[in-house]
């Protein structure tokens, strides 16, 4: 009979059918990511234009939007899409490789490590955006290697490491207050960026090190995102599989962490965009396949949807972390409440 | 078989904690306190003599020295009534969720406080620091329900690993919302910054007789179910049998819990981990029993407290660090110890 063939062919039918919708799906983010980006561009305090956008762009000289779009809409967008890139990839690959969604950056305390020592190199030190970032991605391994430690008691339980997440997060959440709090040119933007992540200090000097970041570690991720997807089958089963746990584990946290950091040191924590973007691309994304991609795109759309709403659809211009904070505390409930009904061991 | 009788053992002994090492326990931090308060009032970016200090209990402020000192006994009120407040507001709450992590801080009680008074200032023009108290023990009160519903919804109930998620989640939103009411008037925004750290600095007479029939209320509730949280601690269908009314006992704990952080809050701003780790040490004290267990937490809160403002003086002289800065720091470490010794299972 055709029963194998048959099978064959369901089995085949539904891995079209799954890379199919995964293809939609990157390609309906792009274009949204774009669409938003755009939107971005255009709207402002004075209209412009694509055809100035565009020209602006492309170097011409255009009167008032070359200022407004050039030096400032501009290096904003693009230092949106690229922290949220890096919140995107950063948090799923945490997620992913220990297996549960709260163990995000921004939750178990590294986003905060990060902006802890961003803060003290700008305010205290006073340094320039490549040293912050060195700080911060020290900072942020740091914290990572701290927590670690922490919740080793033979062997690294997901639960401890969560809370131990939590309480090193609290404690660094009162270090940045202090450091703000003794800052001599007391401001209440520059410490909400390192509150809650904002971007109304973007600059072009800003974007540099976080792009050199995702052109350098993202690869790299991206490199192991096969191991990554098995370790998900349990470290037993992916060892079987030919998967070496040790390196592959240190080269994700290094190049997460790094990722996490360098965003971390231009924009401040943006909060749960790193804790968003996974779950959200798992459910657009359905069964199969690395969410890297897909987790990177949806955190780039997060945050510039969120700018575009604390900048424009607000009576006030909002940092953009407390639009995803406000957005992203019900999921996080939602989330509590859902992994305990299904009876995971949460 | 054997560690559930070796654990009964323990707690049992536990429990009945010779009397004599509860009376020196009791001596002892009582000590402490009184100790901290003599530091509290002659420390600071100016040091004073015994004089000073006798003059200014006389009434006089003549002088900077008797001036400094005046200005610093009811700062050192409002530290010890915080801190005692606090600390039996905790030990309540880890009474009623027989979570060990429970503590107005970290389930996001006090952040719920904080956002009913900055939406109080910022949209109904808030003045009489009594107004601030109702209001932050209703936003208190609320979140507290909240935080609870969220983190017992479920048939595991109320995990400490869910508690404290829970309240991180109802945290970091309501921050958000502070930030959103707060940033758009400039006003208000830096007024509410400074009392967001939590600081007794401000702590003045008045403020303080506006605060204390609450925090005397709330005391004497709390108090008086002591003996309703030792029965509630050997589990709810046991307490049943042994004739407790669980819900209510339950219940009117938590209205005393709220209130007193609720209280403290209106006053200080949000101060985290006090409540969290003075009932933990307390317990290593005085055992589990809640009637020796409130007092000396609200003795030894009052202690922390007192000693995060020193501490605070001190260190960044002539600069100020505002407590709740050090008493995160203080706690966070000691949260990080309380996750260790728990078993993964019992998360």
């Amino acid at each position: 009979m055709s029963g194998p063939t048959a099978t064959a062919a369901v089995v085949a039918a539904g891995r079209r059918a799954r890379r199919f919708r995964r293809r939609l799906v990157i390609g309906v983010l792009i274009a949204l990511i774009a669409a938003v980006f755009a939107v971005g561009l255009m709207v402002g305090n004075t209209f412009y234009p694509p055809a100035d956008v565009i020209g602006v762009i492309l170097g011409h000289d255009v009167p008032g939007a070359s200022f407004t779009v050039g030096r400032l809409r501009l290096p904003r967008g693009v230092l949106a899409l690229l922290v949220g890139l890096c919140f995107g990839l950063g948090g799923v690959a945490f997620q992913t490789m220990l297996r549960n969604p709260l163990a995000s950056p921004d939750i178990i305390g590294i986003s905060m490590g990060a902006s802890t020592a961003a803060a003290f190199a700008i305010v205290v030190l006073g340094l320039g955006a490549s040293q912050v970032s060195a700080f911060a991605i020290v900072a942020g391994l740091g914290i990572a290697l701290l927590i670690y430690l922490l919740s080793f008691k033979g062997g690294v339980a997901g639960t401890r490491l969560i809370l131990i997440g939590i309480g090193v997060a609290a404690m660094l959440t009162s270090i940045t207050d202090y450091i703000l709090d003794g800052a001599a040119q007391w401001d209440l933007q520059e410490a909400l960026r390192w509150l809650t992540g904002s971007l109304n200090s973007a600059s072009w000097p800003q974007v540099i090190p976080v792009l050199a970041a995702l052109v350098v570690l993202g690869p790299v991720l991206l490199s192991r995102s096969r191991d990554l997807a098995t370790t998900q089958l349990g470290d037993d089963a992916a060892a079987a599989l030919g998967v070496r746990l040790g390196p592959t584990r240190l080269v994700v946290i290094v190049a997460a962490v790094g990722l996490v950091s360098f965003a971390t040191a231009a924009t401040g924590p943006i909060a749960f965009v790193a804790f968003l973007a996974g779950p959200i691309a798992a459910r657009l994304i359905g069964h199969g396949g690395s969410l890297l991609v897909p987790a990177a795109l949806v955190g780039a759309l997060l945050v510039l949807v969120a700018d575009v709403v604390a900048q424009h659809l607000l009576p006030v211009r909002y940092p953009v972390g407390v639009v995803t904070g406000i957005l992203g505390a019900p999921y996080l409930l939602y989330l509590i409440v859902r992994t305990h009904r299904a009876g995971a061991s949460l | 078989m054997t560690s559930t009788t070796d654990s009964l053992t323990s707690g049992a002994a536990a429990v009945r904690r010779p009397r004599r090492v509860r009376a020196l326990g009791l001596a002892g931090i009582t000590a402490v306190v009184l100790l901290l308060v003599w530091l509290s009032v002659t420390v600071g970016s100016r040091e004073v003599g015994w004089d000073a200090v006798v003059a200014a209990f006389g009434g006089s402020t003549e002088g900077f020295d008797v001036a400094a000192v005046a200005k610093r006994i009811p700062r050192t009120v409002l530290a010890l009534a915080a801190g005692a407040a606090l600390g039996v507001s905790g030990a309540v709450m880890q009474g009623i969720t027989r979570n060990p992590l429970a503590d107005p801080g970290i389930l996001g009680i006090n952040m719920g406080a904080s956002l009913a008074v900055v939406s109080g200032l910022a949209f109904f023009g808030l003045a009489s620091a009594t107004s601030y108290i109702w209001v932050a023990i209703a936003g208190a009160a609320v979140t507290a329900l909240f935080v609870y519903a969220v983190g017992s919804l479920g048939r595991g109930g109320a995990t400490p690993l869910k508690l404290a998620l829970a309240g991180a989640a109802t945290t970091a939103a309501l921050a958000s919302f502070i930030t959103a009411v707060a940033l758009p008037r400039g006003d208000i925004a830096d007024t509410v910054r400074s009392w967001q750290v939590g600081g007794v600095g401000g702590g003045d007479w008045a403020s303080l007789a506006q605060v204390a029939p609450f925090l005397v209320v709330g005391t004497l509730i709390c108090f008086a179910t002591a003996r309703a949280l030792n029965t509630l601690a050997l589990g709810d269908e046991l307490a049943a049998g042994l004739g407790e009314r669980v819900a209510v006992a339950r219940g009117v704990a938590a209205l005393g819990a709220v209130v007193l952080c609720g209280a403290s809050t209106a006053i200080t701003g949000p101060i985290g981990f006090v409540g969290l780790v003075v009932p933990h040490a307390c317990r290593l004290i005085v055992g589990v029993d809640h009637r020796w267990l409130l007092p000396f937490s609200a003795l030894t809160g009052a202690a922390l407290l007192t000693a995060a403002d020193v501490v605070g003086r001190i260190v960044a002289r002539p600069a100020e660090i505002d407590v709740g800065i050090i008493t995160a720091l203080v706690g966070a470490p000691f949260f990080i110890a309380i996750v260790r010794r728990q078993k993964v299972r019992a998360l």
